[in-house]
């Protein structure tokens, strides 16, 4: 896997940029976990801009889709069937119980100093990390 | 309207930079997490774009008293660093490194499915509604066990017939 320091930056920079406008002009938080929970079990209120957004990345991935469709290139699954089913269960169940997840904790709490989030970003990578040093370190080995 | 017209803008341009940072690759997220094998350190450079920017923005954002196309902030509220939090941020985690996915590649991902997407996110759908399910599932046992204790409830009606 090659070091790509710059695309990354610059990346990031954009998510920031859109997290940065969905605050400062709708008064909003761009947790995706939030957007989706929010979504798929509507509380009163905020649903039409969740929806929005939503679609928006649909929409943003669509048009990159077209202009690069080599970042959508066909790609293996990083686990099998049952594995990703589990993780995505996981996923799902975390983000709501944690109330965040990358974008939220990651990138909005940590930008508005929140200690929360600082606490949840720490555990996030670390257990991630510990999920990839298992399955590429030690189950490998034992065959 | 206006709110939800950037709303739709900002989800655009997040699933932009998702795809220009790299973080819409599993195989790429999985590097950065892989700290014991030939770990990639990109995605410290995402987040610290991504901080970077909106550090700064949201501070001066939040010196208005109210943002420019709505009536006031929505923030989280709470503040206690907590048992919810951080079992919910370890299961996360645990997760996002079996599969390479956090919730915004994974959506952004939609755009080109494929099974293994398909079958993460259909399970990610399922535990994102588990916790608001099974809270309603209470509600819904502790208000038939109260109407139960009810002489004149249903049930007690029904047991009053019965021989």
């Amino acid at each position: 896997m090659t070091f790509t320091p710059g695309s990354a930056l610059l990346g990031g920079a954009l998510i920031g940029l859109s997290a940065s406008g969905l605050l400062a002009l709708a008064g909003r938080v761009a947790g995706i976990s939030g957007i989706v929970g929010g979504l798929l079990w509507p509380r009163r209120g905020g649903t039409a801009w969740r929806a929005a957004f939503f679609a928006g990345l649909l929409i943003g991935g669509l048009l990159v889709r077209e202009w690069a469709p080599a970042v959508f290139a066909p790609r293996a699954p990083a686990a099998p069937a049952l594995a990703l089913a589990v993780a995505g269960l996981m996923v799902g169940f975390g983000t709501q119980l944690g109330g965040g997840c990358t974008s939220g904790h990651g990138v909005c709490g940590l930008s508005r100093g929140s200690l929360r989030s600082a606490v949840a970003v720490l555990v996030f990578m670390t257990t991630g990390a510990l999920a990839v040093f298992v399955s590429r370190h030690v189950l490998p080995r034992l065959g | 309207m206006k709110s939800v017209a950037v709303a739709f803008f900002a989800g655009i341009l997040f699933a932009i930079g998702l795809c220009v940072s790299g973080m819409t690759d599993p195989a790429k997220v999985l590097g950065f997490l892989d700290v014991g094998g030939s770990w990639d350190p990109s995605l410290a450079f995402v987040m610290a774009g991504a901080v970077g920017v909106h550090a700064i923005a949201a501070r001066l954002a939040l010196r208005a008293s109210r943002p420019v196309w709505s009536d006031r902030y929505s923030l989280p509220t709470r503040r206690a660093v907590d048992l919810p939090l951080i079992a919910g941020a370890a299961i996360f985690g645990l997760g996002w490194g079996i599969a390479g996915y956090c919730p915004g590649p994974a959506v952004v991902n939609l755009v080109a499915p494929s099974p293994g997407l398909a079958t993460f996110v259909l399970a990610m759908a399922l535990g994102t509604i588990a916790l608001p399910l099974s809270r309603a599932g209470m509600r819904l046992i502790k208000q038939t066990v109260g109407v139960n204790r009810e002489p004149g409830g249903a049930a007690g009606a029904a047991r009053r017939t019965a021989p």
